[in-house]
């Protein structure tokens, strides 16, 4: 809402306050000002003329040699360019030496001719020529005919005006309105208000409106009141220049009188009014109604709308004649030839204007400010403010008496507000006579107070007041947040921590970025395609698609982190970045439901991506490619580090989307079984190749099971007293046999003396028969009581051995 | 055979003055003082001299041994000085070339600034609490007091899965959660971080997705003037001891009053700098106190209860403690970006 502050002077003085510091205080009051706009770009010594005669310019066809009586005694000789200039005109003149923005003028010759002077545009007075008609976009700025010369233009167009820009949070409608900006100002300033008293102002005459038209209200939920006066003999023509001004001020653009008092009256009032063209009204009759199925209307602006039953309509007693408080129609439009005019302000209710505004793409000031629901008890004054400038600027007859239906009675809300709590509620000790006063400003009636509780009487201006902590706030905010003092919370003191699942989280972020990997934050929406790349370690589950994407591109939400990994990795990779270790947690979703119904399941994920060398080229390191056992190793580390080893095993069955032979699932063992958590491994070629990567490992694992499984608690282990006996063993078997079954056998017949298993070496060709390969296992047994005898080692030992060789077929190699 | 011992001194001690050698030197050792050595030559005569004699020509043998000893002495302590110096010389490295580094990854710093948010406010006694990144239109909206066709709803443009479903525009529907499972108790008081999603176009400064962490204290007799102290309190740990708070008047629908936060310019001090645009101050928060159909959608009697809830936007305050002029780095994850959110 723009606040020309010239404007709002009509209603409260600003003495002393510059625009600036008024904005500040607005501000601090809770209604942000935007910014503060002087109208007058910076012009001086430009007065109105008369032109008295035009000539052809005697060596150039496009200008024109004026003479102009500007009211400086002698006529001017200008020369003009503009298409519009025309002897007769009254026409803002910038006299030798004027300023405009970016310009001063000159005496000067154009084209051998002298000019003592400029006939001067709109745009090139700083005004917003975008709400002028085109011709006067394209020419100069012709002035009406009454025009005074020699006057002063920023007084003719009062341009010596700041305008307020106030960016309404969506409760202070009630600031739609200068009157309205007006009560903020005088609760802010702590000044009077005058208001204007359009029921004084009106003067009526040429009979009862009532002999001639007639309104009634089909749906009364939707419409709660609708008024009407029937003027006549109105003259359509352009406004005077002082509510040309103001509208151009607010931003509106002047039409003709009739439809610029209507906008006038709804800046003014916050009230929408619409004027119809009262002998196109078939019968006289106005009437509120829901419309019809595959009822049409031709709007204002020339379109056929078709509408819908949930549309709120105004007709005559044939059809729809205008959607009520969006559009007028085309038909009853109030024109240059428009005589009798019927006015209309009614209150709609706001959803449904909205609703049909934003079905039609129709969003006007008018729709605007009854889908925010407009004040009721100023329905009649707009009416009545209109229909008296209507009399005076249009030279109507306005006819006695308001047609109407529906309420006009609306009573004033009235609240309790304890003083106590007011104080408990802000942490202030103000008095009933303060809070008393503040009320007092807002002009809210206070009733007497009984035990600290006062009767507050809600104007309907202000519909976004209905508790008391709503009365609490206008109190806190005139009374300054400022000066609200800062207080520590009192009462019991709580311990702040995080839970489990969040503290595992820290953990694995923190032990996997001191690994070396950095973390990423991807997208929770992917293309469709994606969410089908990977397993879906969500189970059995459907992408869940977004009602209305943005694009394509974001338009299920993941299923898997891999395919976003994926993307940042081609992301850097095109940067000649493609060393990459990352992670990311984050949540997965998945549904079960075809036609989704419930929240769909949201699981935690860890992802990890690997790429490149291991570490950067650097003259002391060789330089090796990364390979599935770095990202297994990582993921082994942050599994120990949540006391899961010996819970987690891999198995080698090759999940969709990864390298069949580098890839495997991730099991974590419980007491109902093994359940897959993650899987790992290097990207399939295919793939790989489609996303234009380097050889990539990715892994990924679910969250939630781990939250669970992890160690609960710390525990310290007694050191070993006794010495350990290490026995490394040599076991060539076929290559099919996996390395962890070795283990799983050792460890099993290894019994409690068996402190560690370890593989370290495992070889291949050579003297081996193809087929098979040498895996080195180094073995640690200990006793925690004594020092183990050979004997004692052998005995278990041999068992290691006999079972490797029974069960696999291993052959130990010497 | 005390001219033998003059004369085998005074040779050996000029060859040995001469010798420049170690292994000389050690030859030269064995030769005069080995088992089968010169000296040891000499002395294997002492049989024969007389009892006056024998301790005379001993000791001059003890001083002829010790001499020889001495050189031989003084001259290995010179070879190995020597020979340190050369080892030292020879293992000379350039320590200008760089050093073996351990492994450098990192945590996003989207991540950095919510557990730095996070762990002030655990300081301050505030539980973590987490909810459903997809939500239901009664917990992102209609629980917070934004009925449907309420006007505030147009402030949010929003992503939804059904008429139902949306993914949640803000973190305030964990307050509503918070507070139903925490079923009338009190205190309560948690901070919850999380991702949001709004209908933007990304730009520099708009993201579909983004993060957003949001408080909540409800409790028995909690003030407007606590949330000052609060606030005050947080942007002290966060942004500086002298950083202070300014609170405006505003509008959301879930609190009443509500207020804007600004915090005063932590680059400039307040006086005016373009991360400010010359304002001083920030806006960096929205708060306010608890609406009372709020606190009654999760289960408090506004008469006997009353609270008030904060929320911040992530990004934001990334963007202005580290400087960064686009929004889109955070999600593009350069890797040039994302690691350079390290150490203090």
């Amino acid at each position: 809402m723009k606040v020309s502050t010239s404007w709002l002077s009509d209603y409260i003085s600003l003495d002393g306050v510059t625009a600036d510091e008024l904005a500040e205080k607005i501000t601090a009051a809770g209604i942000e000002i935007d910014g503060v706009e002087n109208r007058n770009k910076g012009i001086t010594g430009i007065v109105t003329g008369y032109v008295k005669s035009k000539e052809k310019h005697p060596d150039a066809d496009k200008l024109n040699v004026c003479i102009v009586d500007a009211g400086q005694g002698e006529d001017l000789q200008i020369v003009c360019g503009a298409k519009n200039v025309e002897a007769g005109q009254k026409v803002p003149v910038a006299l030798v030496g004027a300023k405009l923005p970016g310009l001063v003028i000159k005496k000067a010759k154009l084209r051998g001719v002298l000019s003592q002077g400029m006939i001067c545009s709109a745009k090139e007075l700083g005004l917003n020529d975008k709400l002028l008609p085109k011709e006067l976009q394209e020419g100069i700025l012709v002035l009406p005919e009454s025009t005074e010369i020699g006057l002063d233009i920023t007084k003719v167009l009062d341009l010596n005006d700041e305008v307020l820009e106030f960016d309404l949070t969506p409760n202070r409608s009630d600031c739609l309105s200068m009157i309205g900006a007006a009560y903020e100002v005088s609760a802010i300033l702590g000044r009077e208000l005058k208001l204007p008293q359009p029921e004084k102002d009106i003067v009526e005459a040429g009979g009862s409106a009532a002999n001639d038209i007639s309104v009634r209200i089909l749906n009364e939920e939707l419409c709660s009141h609708y008024t009407a006066r029937y003027i006549t003999g109105v003259k359509p023509a352009a406004s005077p220049l002082w509510i040309q001004n103001r509208l151009m001020a607010a931003g509106v653009r002047p039409i003709n009188n009739i439809v610029d008092i209507t906008n006038y009256v709804m800046l003014e009032y916050g009230q929408p009014l619409h004027a119809f063209d009262a002998d196109t009204i078939d019968g006289g009759i106005l009437g509120v109604r829901l419309a019809d199925e595959d009822e049409v209307l031709t709007t204002l602006d020339g379109q056929e709308r078709k509408l819908e039953p949930h549309m709120l309509v105004i007709t005559d007693a044939a059809k729809a004649v205008a959607l009520a408080g969006v559009m007028g129609g085309l038909e009853t439009e109030v024109t240059g030839s428009t005589v009798n005019i019927v006015l209309e302000s009614a209150k709609f209710d706001g959803g449904t204007v909205r609703k049909t505004s934003r079905q039609l793409g129709l969003r006007s000031e008018a729709s605007l400010r009854f889908e925010k629901e407009v004040d009721p008890n100023r329905v009649i004054p707009a009416l009545n403010r209109a229909a008296a400038l209507i009399a005076k600027y249009a030279g109507g007859t306005v006819h006695e008496g308001i047609i109407q239906a529906g309420t006009d009675v609306v009573e004033e809300k009235v609240l309790t507000l304890s003083l106590d709590k007011l104080n408990r509620y802000l942490g202030t000790d103000l008095s009933l006579l303060e809070v008393k006063t503040l009320f007092g400003r807002l002009h809210f009636k206070c009733g007497d107070a009984a035990q600290g509780l006062i009767e507050v009487q809600v104007p309907t201006r202000r519909g976004d007041i209905s508790y008391d902590v709503d009365l609490i706030e206008e109190i806190a905010r005139l009374y300054g947040y400022g000066n609200i003092p800062t207080t520590p919370i009192e009462g019991p003191t709580t311990p702040g921590t995080l839970t489990r699942s969040q503290a595992i989280r820290r953990e694995v972020r923190r032990l996997l970025s001191h690994g070396g990997y950095q973390e990423v934050l991807g997208y929770s929406f992917i293309q469709p395609e994606q969410s089908k790349l990977f397993p879906a370690l969500t189970g059995e589950g459907l992408a869940v698609k977004l009602a209305m994407p943005m694009s394509e591109e974001r338009s299920v939400l993941r299923t898997s982190l891999l395919p976003q990994l994926l993307d940042i990795a081609g992301y850097n990779t095109n940067r000649r970045q493609s060393d990459l270790a990352l992670f990311e947690i984050g949540n997965v979703f998945y549904t079960e439901e075809e036609v989704l119904t419930r929240q769909p399941h949201e699981l935690p994920m860890l992802g990890l991506l690997l790429s490149g060398t291991r570490a950067a080229k650097q003259w002391n390191v060789p330089v090796q490619p990364v390979d599935f056992f770095d990202l297994k190793g990582a993921l082994e580390t942050v599994f120990d580090h949540l006391g899961l080893t010996g819970r987690v095993v891999y198995e080698g069955d090759a999940p969709e989307g990864y390298h069949p032979g580098r890839s495997a699932s991730i099991l974590l063992k419980g007491p109902e079984g093994a359940v897959r958590i993650g899987t790992l491994g290097q990207l399939h070629p295919d793939l790989q190749r489609k996303l234009d990567l380097t050889d990539t490992y990715v892994a990924e694992v679910s969250l939630q099971p781990l939250y669970e499984a992890a160690r609960n608690k710390l525990q310290y282990h007694e050191l070993p007293r006794f010495p350990g006996v290490e026995r490394d063993i040599a076991v060539v078997v076929d290559t099919a046999v996996p390395a962890g079954q070795l283990m799983d056998s050792i460890r099993e017949n290894g019994g409690s003396l068996l402190q560690n298993v370890q593989v370290f070496d495992l070889y291949t060709g050579g003297k081996l028969e193809s087929g098979k390969k040498s895996v080195a296992i180094s073995l640690v047994y200990r006793h925690n009581e004594h020092t183990l005898t050979d004997e004692e080692v052998a005995e278990v030992h041999d068992k290691v051995l006999s079972e490797l060789q029974q069960t696999f077929g291993a052959e130990l190699r010497k | 055979m005390k001219e033998k011992l003059e004369a085998l001194k005074a040779e050996a001690l000029a060859k040995l003055q001469e010798v420049s050698d170690p292994q000389v030197l050690n030859d030269l050792r064995v030769k005069y003082l080995g088992k089968k050595g010169e000296l040891t030559e000499v002395l294997r005569g002492m049989g024969s001299l007389s009892a006056e004699e024998r301790p005379v020509i001993g000791q001059v043998a003890n001083i002829v041994r010790g001499a020889i000893e001495e050189i031989i002495g003084t001259k290995q302590e010179v070879f190995q000085q020597q020979e340190t110096q050369n080892r030292l010389q020879a293992e000379k490295v350039d320590v200008t070339l760089p050093g073996r580094r351990l492994p450098q990854g990192g945590i996003h710093p989207l991540s950095r600034v919510v557990q730095g948010i996070e762990d002030i406010f655990i300081g301050m006694g505030y539980r973590v609490a987490e909810g459903p990144e997809v939500e239901t239109d009664y917990y992102n909206f209609e629980a917070l007091n934004l009925p449907k066709n309420h006007p505030a709803r147009d402030m949010q443009d929003s992503f939804y899965l059904t008429e139902d479903l949306l993914m949640r525009t803000q973190t305030s529907p964990v307050q509503i959660r918070t507070m139903q499972a925490m079923k009338g108790e009190a205190p309560v008081k948690i901070i919850c971080p999380g991702k949001v999603f709004r209908r933007d176009d990304d730009d520099a400064t708009h993201s579909f997705q983004f993060h957003q962490i949001e408080g909540l204290v409800i409790g028995r007799n909690i003030r407007m003037s606590d949330l000052k102290g609060t606030l005050q309190q947080f942007v002290q740990e966060m942004f500086g001891p002298s950083t202070g708070i300014r609170l405006r008047p505003s509008f959301f629908p879930f609190t009443e009053p509500s207020v804007e936060v600004d915090v005063s310019c932590f680059k400039c001090g307040g006086e005016g700098c373009r991360l400010c645009k010359q304002s001083g101050w920030l806006e960096i928060l929205g708060a306010g106190m608890v609406h009372p159909n709020v606190l009654r959608m999760g289960g408090y009697d506004p008469e006997e209860f009353s609270g008030f809830a904060f929320g911040m936007g992530v990004e934001r305050i990334a963007m202005l403690k580290y400087g960064i002029d686009d929004i889109r780095h955070f999600y593009n994850n350069d890797m040039s970006f994302v690691k350079q959110f390290k150490g203090l």
